[in-house]
């Protein structure tokens, strides 16, 4: 299965945050969601997604953009990444049922047994406007996104 | 395919000869160690090339992961003002692990600049938007972690290696050249 593509609507979730915090794509409702999925917490940092898009985080504000990470790790090791790296969005736990949602979203990749490095861009009405799946070992650049958003209806 | 979508102009830094047909820029963090571990290597890539390749830096600084590289990026441009720009570059580089504020200020004054006025430039964010410039036009250029290297306005996805650089830039001569 290849990822969802545009005008699929984007199926709901509900992960873990935090050890007694959920999230559903749901609450995001209203507002563009860029949902970020990569394989792995902890991978070589500088050259890693999350600390671009953190970086880059108030760009998507600007389109009042909500950003999600979503990779297999548990909420454990969310927490400590995330505290390392000072991250300013959530990560989500795909982690029981491993994988779930990434299957759902067609990014997950089972020979490593983590997420595939998907983007998707969610309109306000919860319909999936922009997949990117990048090639293997590229981290995707949030210019593709940037992109999407500006071109949203206002 | 990731284009630079911020074409070179004066205002930029660039090392080597000016009109060289090969343009390497890199997207950098003064506080990355991969930027640490890439100066040297794009030093012997110049040397190696001469005249034919120049080096364009950009800002690109992570800091919420480096705390210091904004700092330090604001430094470059401070010692740019007064000329010094690939100088100030170098001893960042070459001291990557004693970076901090103090020693930001050590190395401008060992250039002859004046500390109370890096500090007051600090201060006062004189430099901040021309550093968060570079760093959305890196963003808009599909930087996607540091460094991240474009050569002649397309992205390069390569191992940030002498022999990959040398080899890969050969064959983009190569075709040049027909």
């Amino acid at each position: 299965m290849s990822i969802l593509q545009p005008k699929v609507k984007a199926p709901d979730f509900t992960l873990h945050v935090t050890p007694d915090q959920t999230l559903s794509l749901s609450e995001l409702r209203g507002k563009p969601v860029i949902l970020a999925f990569y394989p792995a917490d902890w991978s070589p940092v500088c050259s890693d997604e999350m600390s671009l898009f953190n970086a880059v985080l108030p760009e998507f504000r600007k389109y009042k953009a909500d950003l999600v990470g979503i990779s297999v790790d548990s909420y454990w090791c969310h927490s400590a990444f995330s505290k390392n790296s000072n991250l300013h969005f959530p990560l989500l736990a795909d982690f029981e049922p491993k994988g779930k949602v990434a299957k759902q979203y067609g990014a997950y990749d089972e020979k490593t047994g983590t997420c595939e490095r998907a983007l998707f861009v969610i309109d306000r009405d919860g319909t999936i406007v922009w997949s990117y799946l990048s090639p293997t070992g590229e981290n995707p650049g949030a210019d593709g996104v940037l992109e999407v958003l500006e071109n949203l209806p206002k | 395919m990731a284009t630079l979508k911020v074409p070179i102009s004066a205002k930029d830094h660039i090392r080597g000869n000016q009109n060289a047909p090969i343009t390497l820029v890199e997207y950098g963090d003064f506080q990355c160690p991969y930027c640490g571990r890439a100066y040297p290597i794009l030093e012997q890539v110049l040397e190696n090339f001469g005249d034919y390749v120049r080096l364009v830096f950009r800002h690109f600084p992570l800091a919420d992961l480096h705390p210091f590289a904004q700092m330090a990026s604001e430094t470059t441009e401070f010692a740019s003002s007064h000329k010094l720009f690939w100088e100030t570059h170098d001893l960042i580089f070459e001291n990557q692990f004693k970076l901090s504020e103090s020693f930001l200020i050590e190395i401008v004054e060992s250039l002859g600049l004046s500390g109370q006025k890096l500090l007051a430039a600090l201060e006062a964010g004189t430099y901040t938007s021309i550093v968060r410039e570079s760093f959305l036009g890196g963003v808009r250029s599909g930087v996607n972690g540091t460094p991240t290297l474009y050569i002649n306005e397309e992205r390069y996805n390569g191992p940030v290696e002498f022999p990959e650089l040398v080899n890969f830039i050969e064959t983009v001569l190569l075709k040049q050249a027909r």
